[in-house]
């Protein structure tokens, strides 16, 4: 399997006033294509900011960061702008949907900005729609839809534009248990179809979905490389 | 992409219909006022012009009060008056209060006007009845006259004057024609007066001096050379005594209410472009509100790789779309309040194209500057920060 992440002595130092706050230290990681890896951490461990910049939302203070074997450290906004559409599928906890479009065209939305036409948009939505699910609600607006449902059109969207990860951030904390599990469960089939995914959680039983788990507290990768079988 | 820029801010714009109303009303205001001040502006320069030129377009007027030596102008003066360059023709005129009587009706202080054949040549659109003065009738001094409107419906209301006897100093002259009602515009109304030919004025109003005389040009361009020749004679006839004499120009009054007009409109486009100022403030109000309402969403578009171009070119748009929405209404507004206002004070209503392009332009204008600052806002939020206000 090849590596399709990697990152070296990456570090994020805030500066608060006088105050210096390491959110990351020294982190180093690596992550093989066709992965389902989770990110486990209470609040305030970093993992949100680990998250950011393996979205390329965010650069680190130090290291090196290889995403799809491209150094992101130097890019321009504009760079950093395409590798998110082009190499990134980002899925929120509060699904970032936006309320005024159909799920049709809240999954749309990333193909515009790869510049790809109308007609062909529309087709690829409504084949990803129906795969995860929802072809008889593709026309209806997030507000018709229940959170399980909304939670299905964002992963749609994340995953329109073929990205190489699809980094997902408490995917399941603004769903019930039940919902949750099936958003889980969506997550494991996506993957076996060969997708790279990356799930950031506080919850072990949900980090226990993914076939490895990295640990980070205090900034710090603690615990790497351990292999879960999901029996 | 640019294609898809548009339809997004459209939808937007679509999505908050009262607010987006709202926004533009101070774009409307401001363009109608605009529109409709230049319409009603136009279209009323153009008919007072129209007007005045009507009555003395072509002619230049002396009036020639004269020194205390030579009070008006005599036939040498005349003589050589005529003879300046480019002119069709001097129509001079003596005038004096008189008693009148005819068709049994007796009237004090008829203003008697003795005019030459040039003037009936010049003005013969203003007989509505009859005929004018010929070279034989200042020839021959015939005792003949003209009516002004007022005049003959005093005395021969329902009835035909031609041919018919008037008694005027005591002198009995024939009546030929009948002037049509002046405009109201005119300066000195011929309504009410009974014009006769200017020779037999002389003897008959036994007056010598000529206090006024009309030049009608034959080529208004040369106005100025007109003008100038024409105070080498009057200096001449008054010994440089410039106050003796006034040159009247109608080209100056028809000029000079053109730049009076003109000023009026400028002043009145400027003050309704204080108008445009608020309601591009206004817009600019509504496009920020609308950047910091749309944090999460910008910061979505970005996390879903949105560069910062389209982000801004999408707030841009919807900027101008907005001000242009309001151009757009406002011109018709503008145009229909100019419309009501030709009909109701009756003169035509005409659209320049300059307005259309100044409701055009001035709106898209608006929409770029007062759109830049809160699209260049949107367009540098930072993703991290703009997902987390949820």
């Amino acid at each position: 399997m090849s590596e399709i992440l990697n990152m070296k002595n990456i570090s994020k130092i805030y500066q608060m006033g006088s105050e210096k706050v390491v959110a990351l230290d020294d982190v180093n990681l690596s992550i093989n294509e066709g992965e389902f890896v989770s990110i486990l951490g209470p609040s305030g461990s970093g993992k949100s900011t680990l998250m950011n910049i393996m979205g390329c939302l965010d650069t680190p203070t130090e290291g090196e960061y290889i995403l799809s074997g491209k150094k992101v450290a130097g890019l321009s906004e504009k760079e950093l702008a395409r590798i998110r559409n082009k190499e990134i599928g980002f899925i929120f906890q509060s699904f970032q949907l936006l309320p005024k479009l159909t799920a049709t065209q809240n999954v749309e939305l990333p193909l515009i900005y790869a510049g790809i036409n109308s007609s062909r948009r529309k087709e690829i939505a409504k084949e990803i729609l129906t795969r995860v699910g929802l072809e008889s609600k593709i026309n209806n607006l997030p507000t018709q839809l229940s959170g399980g449902q909304q939670q299905r059109v964002a992963i749609a969207r994340a995953i329109s534009t073929e990205p190489s990860i699809l980094l997902a951030d408490e995917p399941t904390g603004a769903l019930d248990q039940e919902t949750g599990l099936k958003i889980l469960e969506l997550f494991k089939e996506l993957n076996e179809e060969g997708r790279t995914i990356i799930m950031i959680t506080h919850d072990k039983n949900i980090a226990q979905y993914g076939n490895r788990i990295i640990n980070i507290v205090d900034g710090k990768v603690t615990e790497s490389g351990e292999f879960y079988d999901k029996g | 992409m640019i294609k898809d820029s548009i339809k997004m801010s459209w939808d937007n714009i679509i999505n908050s219909k009262i607010r987006s109303f709202l926004t533009i009303l101070g774009i409307v205001i401001g363009v109608a006022s605009i529109i409709s001040l230049i319409t009603i502006v136009q279209g009323a320069t153009a008919e007072i012009t129209n007007q005045v030129s009507g009555l003395g377009a072509n002619t230049i007027t002396i009036q020639a009060a004269g020194t205390p030596l030579k009070q008006g102008l005599n036939d040498k003066d005349l003589d050589y008056l005529n003879r300046i360059n480019n002119i069709k023709g001097v129509s001079p005129t003596i005038t004096k209060q008189v008693s009148i009587a005819s068709n049994g009706k007796t009237m004090k202080n008829v203003s008697i006007k003795g005019k030459n054949n040039i003037f009936f040549e010049e003005e013969s659109e203003n007989i509505i009845l009859g005929r004018g003065f010929n070279a034989l009738d200042l020839d021959q001094k015939t005792k003949v006259s003209v009516l002004g409107s007022d005049i003959n419906k005093e005395i021969f209301l329902g009835q035909n004057p031609i041919g018919k006897d008037i008694k005027i100093n005591g002198l009995t002259f024939k009546i030929v024609g009948v002037l049509k009602p002046g405009s109201e515009f005119a300066l000195s109304s011929n309504n009410d007066s009974i014009f006769i030919p200017y020779s037999t004025a002389r003897t008959a109003l036994s007056t010598r001096n000529i206090k006024e005389a009309d030049i009608y040009m034959a080529d208004s361009s040369k106005s100025d050379e007109i003008i100038a020749d024409m105070k080498v004679v009057l200096n001449r006839a008054f010994n440089y005594k410039e106050d003796a004499y006034f040159i009247f120009n109608f080209e100056d009054v028809i000029k000079a209410i053109g730049d009076i007009t003109g000023l009026m409109t400028l002043l009145l486009v400027g003050i309704a472009s204080i108008s445009l100022l608020v309601g591009g403030i206004g817009i600019m109000n509504m496009m920020l509100v609308s950047v910091t309402e749309r944090t999460s969403e910008i910061g979505l578009r970005k996390a879903l790789g949105a560069e910062p171009n389209s982000i801004q070119l999408q707030f841009i748009l919807e900027s101008i779309f907005l001000s242009l929405i309001g151009g757009v209404i406002g011109l018709l507004l503008g145009l229909l309040i100019a419309y009501v206002a030709a009909v109701s004070i009756g003169y035509p209503f005409s659209v320049s194209i300059m307005t259309l392009f100044i409701a055009i332009g001035f709106s898209s204008v608006v929409g770029v500057v007062f759109g830049y600052a809160p699209a260049r806002k949107a367009s540098k939020l930072n993703p991290i920060d703009a997902l987390k206000t949820l």
